[in-house]
């Protein structure tokens, strides 16, 4: 036995005081290896365990659950184009009334996610717009009709059919007029089909509507030249541009063509020195505006005295007549002098649907000699061919009783004709009203019958966008819904007994089959006319027809009066995409704004009422819009865009906005966006927007770099001196420089070429699963889209200079992010790329905060499946949009642009499998390939022959914010004006 | 040796070794809890449910119920987080670096400044949690084997130095409290008749006999651990820094940050002690141990710190200009001084570097209720100076195109009351069940620094 010592005193008081007695103090007797209850016999810790494993066990068992199964049931009969996992392409056409572009279209599995541009096409010339792009995503609409409606009821095609047939053919034996009112339409089987179809029913007629119409031209061209058309313009064999109203790389007319043949006259590739020149004329600041190398501001009412003036400054000095003109402060001089220098290699366009302005810029462009050269009347554009004299005669028709039915094709009258509510109540009348619309829109909801039409993407048909240039479209996807094309509700109606695809091909094979001679059989022609999406009909060489003078006049200019001008805007266009969320939310090129429509007014006319950003005016006391200040609008006059304020669009387009289309200008016969006059009230209410950029100068930092023509022949690293600092300094950096052995992937943004279309942005959000977050989120600065076009002035005066610049991930070689990520979620790739792990991320938005370019995208909510998001991403059919290959992200987690690593990734495989080596120009990323304008190149930085290192090879060559030493592998050209210094 | 003469005295009113013991652990073992601490509680329990109502909305609807924007990712949270810390500074301050120099004063407000520290470390804590995007994977920041590689951190960041810097300096200041409190809560172990809280300060006490061998064993352990946590107190600070100074932001990038911002924890520190201790001695009528000449003392410091944090301001936008940068010129000319954010940049600089200047006057000093006041502009001076910190540089970096305001949501507001009902309630716990001054290092200093009459009792 041990003997116990007591330590200390009070220790021992300590021990006692417990009364603890010596003996207890003692350590209990023991044997070697034995737990005490082993020796006991009570349960031990062996029992314990076992007992604890029985337990878990059962309790494993019993009450694991089970996982939801999911079958994934493989194809017994593969199709023979689909690989799982491979995307095909299929070559068609867009065309929704208004704009036209060849495209290819990309399936995976057999559904579209993804619209590219089609570069066989001398048309569209693989440019698409933002519109185009987000079509897609149209297909997955929810608001589309699920099947044939009678009076908003679900019905059944058979006994809608023969509801319809009788109708129609009581009509006819009745003598009622039967209006078919369609869009205009550019097919050539579609009309020949509705030829047949008035045909067989002679009571029918047809007329073609437009939104936006260019009557005035098709008539001013029938006065001057005995053609009744819209001639084809060559944007890129004039050297001297003057616009006048005519957003022409926007919204007008063409704007892939001409976006295309604008930017080939102002490239400085490869040591040229020669640059086109652009004047632009116009009220609102317009895409073409900021473009301009020479922007005046004038009012609708003087756009008819300032061209008279400068046909007459123009005829005095080449010896023609001269008209009486009202005077205009406006200075044409300049403008006159260069056009007549450039003679015959100049173009003078008017977006004014007013035919003595229309006269005029002919009696311009002919003293110029511009036909056969820079305008071709030979191939007359087919866009826009309504008139609106028809439009009228329906009008009255339809209000007299004449008319007994009416058939909606591809208009929507009720929401975009100025006397929509004298529609709305003369329609009720009716007894047989029709609409083939795809959603129940404001048309379609008054009429008895919808005959929902198929997407584009579900249907065949061809295309003439210009006389001699087909197009085709095959759909690239069965019919999601019970949905029926127009043309076939038609074939069905005739009892043809045969589908339009059939019909179609037919009439390739019987009128345009014997015209070519390159093809033996109709069935490799028409196989080559699928593959390719596009035929050219070549036409014999004509001579321009003659031009006749007209008497030109000009209307006094308006003093005083507020002028109205309304303007179409890109992403919204005449209001048919309005449910399209990735369009609602695309940042306007120069306002930034998204989700609405506003009144632009220049700061000093805004200051001058008293009114600041987002104060609501009321319009002729009833419409109330919100101010934006807009710099560059002329004094005297406010804008507003057409195109919102639906009633009928779906979940995501209705309420956005408000309906302008009423305030159109129809003093002068055509329906005109310009010049109606209208009188602003103040309220005290205020109305917030959201707006992606609220800065909008540089503050003398050298961010876009510019300077002009003659400067730039000197010395081609003119305005980027900066650049020429940066090479000179010292860099150090603690960390080692970063090598590349095969590839550094790079970008070259030329600014000379970027006009700011944004185009790039919607591609990007399409092929990237970028979120929709909607108005609220976007004015808390959170949108997701992962390229900005930031758009500076050059201050903030009444006529700024304009500057756009896409900004998205530099992939910069000394990354910020990288190294502030704690869980290093960011990581360099060895091909150059900065690389986001989002399994990884936790979301300290670090990176976010370091990346100067602030190009980083954090997920604020879960805008997957979330009804606060109530976009495409919510609805199971809306998310059939997503790319396969790239993830959706996940709330929490921070994204960026990825330099499209997919496309990367599947080129590389695509060239291994091939055992060849990666050729330039292989991958494109989505931005690059449908820019109209070329701007985007993309490439291996390592191979100095790439076209990226090419048209890195210049002194205009920068990265933005170079001082910072972060090496982006993304670099700018500067921006060269043609003005004179 | 302290000179009563020159100093006076530090324990007013004759208090012999047994009145210090029963002042103190009074309080502890009373059965009445005083209406006013009911009142407290609730009102800081209300706010911590409201904070508590914060993080669920935040973690169940995600970091976007917050005012933050893609230009401005870092807002509230990260400001009330670097404040926070910054009042953590507080109790380690007073227990090392014045145990360092021998400042006898610091006895009667060590023990407070430490809980305040635990408090104000753990709402600090909460504010990098609540931040994650994915609190749910925030365990990634931790270097730990794992099966993903291993992955491991990025060394490389600040964040990450954060996260062991912060659980370092919790964990120590924790310990370092404990230890403290050890013979005290064996004296709470004797005094009591309740048996519950018999047992439960007898196992907090760890078997604390008051033996030589567990003073000399106590005095060594705290004397290792003050010399091991006196590097805390500065690298702590000092790394919270380098999350900016470690960013390229104008206004953030700058090497002037990590003493500026030790300075700063002192600073606010110190005058969180002043704010707590006023009212804590005017509750508990702790007057006589918590003296004038105590506050005097924090005002005097107060007025030497604010005068280094003046000096910062200064230099910070001299060096701006002498940068020239037109990026840092932008942030402190335009953007602080006369931007957006000039009424918080100016709050800033009064409050921190100018009225704190105040108490160059004696009886400015010696007014409890000035004290009181400045000693929350100082509170208040200090959060601004974080804000303007965090968002003004954030808010206009290099691209104008990015420049985005900001502006806190309810959530944001609701976390940081919540956290304040935290530290609030924290308190008013340890000042209801914890011994708030070590009573034997009150009784070690109190023979020199106090007028002892010989007939007190001296017996425990």
């Amino acid at each position: 036995m041990e003997k116990k010592y007591w330590q200390s005193l009070e220790v021992y008081r300590e021990m006692k005081r417990k009364g603890a007695s010596d003996k207890e103090a003692m350590p209990e007797f023991s044997i070697d290896g034995l737990d005490e209850s082993e020796i006991k016999g009570k349960s031990s810790r062996r029992d314990f365990l076992k007992m604890m494993g029985f337990s878990v066990g059962a309790v494993a068992l019993v009450s694991s659950c089970q996982m939801p199964v999911r079958k994934a049931i493989p194809l017994l009969n593969r199709p023979q184009e689909l690989t799982p996992g491979v995307s095909n392409y299929y070559a068609s056409t867009f065309y929704d009334g208004d704009e036209y572009c060849s495209i290819l279209v990309k399936t995976r599995e057999s559904r579209p996610i993804k619209i590219e541009g089609n570069d066989l096409s001398p048309i569209s010339q693989r440019a698409t717009t933002a519109r185009v792009q987000a079509s897609v995503l149209d297909l997955y609409d929810d608001a589309r009709l699920k099947g044939p409606q009678k009076n908003g009821k679900q019905g059944d095609w058979k006994t809608i059919d023969q509801e319809i047939k009788a109708k129609l053919d009581t009509l006819q034996r009745d003598d009622k007029e039967v209006i078919l009112m369609t869009s205009t339409l550019i097919s050539p089987s579609t009309i020949k089909l509705i030829g047949e179809f008035v045909k067989a029913y002679p009571n029918v007629k047809w007329l073609q509507y437009d939104s936006l119409p260019m009557s005035a031209m098709r008539q001013a061209n029938d006065t001057n030249f005995g053609k009744a058309v819209i001639p084809f313009y060559h944007f890129e064999s004039a050297d001297v541009m003057v616009g006048f109203n005519a957003d022409f790389l926007g919204t007008w007319l063409m704007p892939t063509t001409f976006s295309k043949q604008f930017s080939k006259g102002r490239k400085l590739k490869d040591g040229q020195t020669k640059m086109t020149r652009l004047y632009q004329f116009e009220t609102n600041m317009s895409l073409t505006g900021s473009n301009a190398d020479y922007r005046y501001q004038i009012k609708p009412s003087e756009e008819a005295a300032v061209l008279l003036k400068l046909y007459n400054t123009l005829a005095k000095k080449t010896g023609n007549t001269v008209f009486s003109a009202p005077s205009v402060k406006t200075d044409v001089k300049m403008v006159a002098k260069d056009l007549l220098k450039a003679k015959g290699k100049s173009l003078v366009v008017s977006g004014t649907n007013d035919l003595q302005i229309q006269l005029i810029v002919n009696a311009i462009n002919s003293l110029l000699g511009s036909y056969g050269k820079t305008i071709d009347l030979n191939t007359p554009v087919n866009l826009k061919q309504g008139m609106e004299n028809d439009m009228k005669q329906a009008m009255s028709s339809i209000q007299s009783g004449k008319a007994g039915g009416v058939l909606f094709y591809n208009v929507n009258p009720v929401y975009d004709c100025v006397h929509s509510d004298k529609l709305a109540k003369a329609l009720k009348k009716l007894p047989l009203k029709v609409s083939f619309a795809t959603t129940m829109d404001e048309t379609a909801a008054l009429c008895d019958y919808v005959c929902p039409d198929n997407n584009y993407l579900e249907s065949w048909n061809d295309a003439e966008p210009a006389a001699g240039f087909y197009s085709f479209t095959q759909p690239a996807i069965r019919p999601i819904f019970d949905t029926r094309q127009f043309q076939d509700s038609l074939l069905s109606w005739t009892g043809a007994g045969k589908s339009f695809q059939d019909y179609l091909e037919e009439n390739w094979k019987t009128n345009f089959f014997p015209k070519q001679k390159v093809f033996a059989g109709f069935d490799k022609f028409w196989f080559k006319c699928k593959q390719d999406g596009v035929y050219y009909f070549a036409s014999p060489e004509m001579e321009q027809p003659k031009y006749k003078g007209a008497k030109l006049k000009a209307p006094k200019p308006k003093n005083g009066a507020v002028e109205l001008a309304l303007y179409e805007k890109i992403s919204a266009g005449t209001g048919k995409h309005a449910n399209n969320p990735w369009l609602q939310e695309m940042p306007d090129p120069v306002t930034t704004a998204t989700w609405d429509n506003y009144l632009t007014l220049s700061p000093a006319f805004a200051k001058s009422r008293g009114l600041e950003q987002e104060d609501v005016v009321q319009i002729n006391n009833q419409l109330e819009l919100p101010v934006l200040v807009q710099p560059g609008q002329t004094e005297g006059t406010v804008g507003i865009a057409i195109g919102y304020g639906r009633s009928h669009a779906g979940k995501v387009g209705d309420g956005v906005g408000k309906n302008v289309y009423h305030l159109m200008n129809v003093s002068g016969g055509a329906k005109n966006l310009l010049g109606t006059v209208v009188t602003l009230k103040k309220t005290s209410k205020t109305y917030p927007l959201a707006l992606t950029q609220t800065h909008h100068v540089m503050e003398g930092r050298p961010i876009v770099r510019e300077t002009v023509l003659g400067e730039f022949i000197k010395n081609p690293a003119a305005g980027n001196e900066e650049h020429e600092k940066f090479l000179k300094s010292e860099n150090f950096s603690l960390y080692p420089e970063p090598k590349f052995d095969a590839f550094q992937w790079g970008i070259s943004i030329d600014l000379n070429s970027c006009t700011g279309c944004s185009n790039c942005l919607i591609s990007c959000q399409a092929e990237n699963n970028v979120a929709v977050v909607g108005k609220e989120q976007v004015k808390r600065g959170r949108i997701m889209q992962w390229i900005r076009v930031d758009r500076y002035y050059s201050e903030m005066a009444d006529n700024p200079e304009v500057f756009h610049m896409p900004v998205m991930c530099q992939q910069c070689d000394n990354a910020p992010c990288e190294n502030v990520c704690p869980v290093a979620a960011l990581s360099h790739s060895d091909e150059g790329l900065s690389q986001v792990t989002y399994n990884r991320c936790i979301g300290t938005r670090y990176c976010m905060n370091n990346c100067p370019y602030k190009a980083r995208r954090f997920n604020w909510f879960e805008y997957v499946n979330n009804n606060s998001f109530d976009y495409n991403m919510n609805s199971d059919l809306g998310k059939l949009v997503l790319n396969p290959d790239v993830t959706v992200r996940q709330r929490g987690v921070v994204e960026k642009c990825t330099f499209c690593v997919q496309r990367i990734q599947e080129k590389k495989l695509q060239a291994k499998a091939e055992d060849r080596e990666l050729r330039d120009g292989d991958i494109l990323t989505a931005c690059q390939q449908s820019c109209p304008t070329d701007a985007i190149q993309f490439g291996n930085l390592l191979d100095k022959k790439s076209t990226v290192s090419e048209s890195n090879d210049t002194g205009r060559m920068y990265h933005l914010l170079e001082s910072l030493h972060t090496l982006p592998s993304l670099s700018y050209l500067t921006k060269v004006r043609n003005k004179e210094a | 040796m302290y000179n009563i003469k020159a100093r006076g005295v530090l324990i007013e009113g004759n208090k012999g070794y047994h009145d210090i013991t029963r002042d103190i652990t009074n309080p502890l073992l009373s059965k009445t809890t005083p209406s006013w601490w009911w009142v407290a509680a609730f009102i800081a329990t209300s706010m911590l449910i409201w904070g508590v109502w914060g993080f669920y909305n935040t973690i169940a609807v995600g970091t976007g119920t917050w005012g933050l924007n893609n230009s401005v990712s870092w807002g509230w949270a990260i400001i009330n987080f670097v404040w926070w810390i910054g009042i953590g500074h507080a109790g380690t301050a007073f227990s090392i670096f014045l145990l360092v120099l021998h400042q006898k004063w610091r006895t009667s407000i060590n023990r407070a400044a430490e809980a305040m520290t635990i408090f104000a470390v753990m709402a600090a804590g909460m504010f990098p949690l609540i931040h994650m995007g994915r609190i749910w994977d925030g365990f990634y920041v931790f270097p730990y084997p794992n099966t993903r590689g291993p992955l491991w951190v990025n060394f490389n960041s600040p964040l990450f130095w954060d996260v062991t810097a912060i659980s370092t300096y919790l964990t120590a200041s924790f310990l370092f409290w404990y230890v403290g409190m050890m013979p005290d809560f064996a004296s709470i172990r004797e005094r009591t008749v309740s048996k519950i809280k018999k047992k439960i300060y007898g196992i907090l006490s760890f078997g604390w006999l008051g033996s030589a061998r567990g003073w000399l064993r106590f005095e060594t352990a705290a004397l290792l651990m003050g010399g091991l946590t006196a590097p805390l107190v500065v690298s702590v600070h000092s790394i919270v820094a380098m999350d900016f100074a470690a960013g390229i932001v104008p206004g953030w990038h700058s090497t002037i940050f990590p003493p500026f911002f030790v300075v700063g924890a002192i600073f606010s520190g110190f005058a969180m002690v002043l704010t707590m201790m006023i009212i804590v001695r005017k509750v508990y009528k702790y007057e006589e141990y918590v003296t004038q000449r105590h506050l005097d003392a924090i005002a005097r410091v107060l007025t030497f710190v604010s005068l280094i944090m003046g000096v910062a301001y200064i230099s910070e936008i001299f060096i701006s200009w002498y940068s020239d940068s037109p990026y840092e010129m932008y942030v402190f000319f335009k953007n602080r001084a006369i931007g957006d954010y000039a009424f918080e940049f100016w709050a800033m600089i009064t409050c921190n570097a100018i009225i704190p200047q105040l108490f160059w006057f004696k009886k400015i000093r010696t007014n409890i209720t000035m004290v009181f006041i400045i000693s929350i502009f100082i509170n208040i001076g200090m959060w601004f100076e974080r804000f303007v910190i965090v968002v003004t540089s954030l808010s206009k970096t290099w691209l104008p195109s990015t420049w985005h305001a900001y502006t806190p949501t309810v959530t944001e507001v609701a976390i940081y009351v919540g956290t304040l009902g935290f530290f609030v309630l924290g308190i008013l716990l340890f000042l209801r069940f914890l011994p708030m001054m070590a009573v034997s290092e009150l009784k070690g200093v109190l023979k020199e620094t106090s007028l002892i009459t010989e007939n007190t009792n001296n017996h425990e």
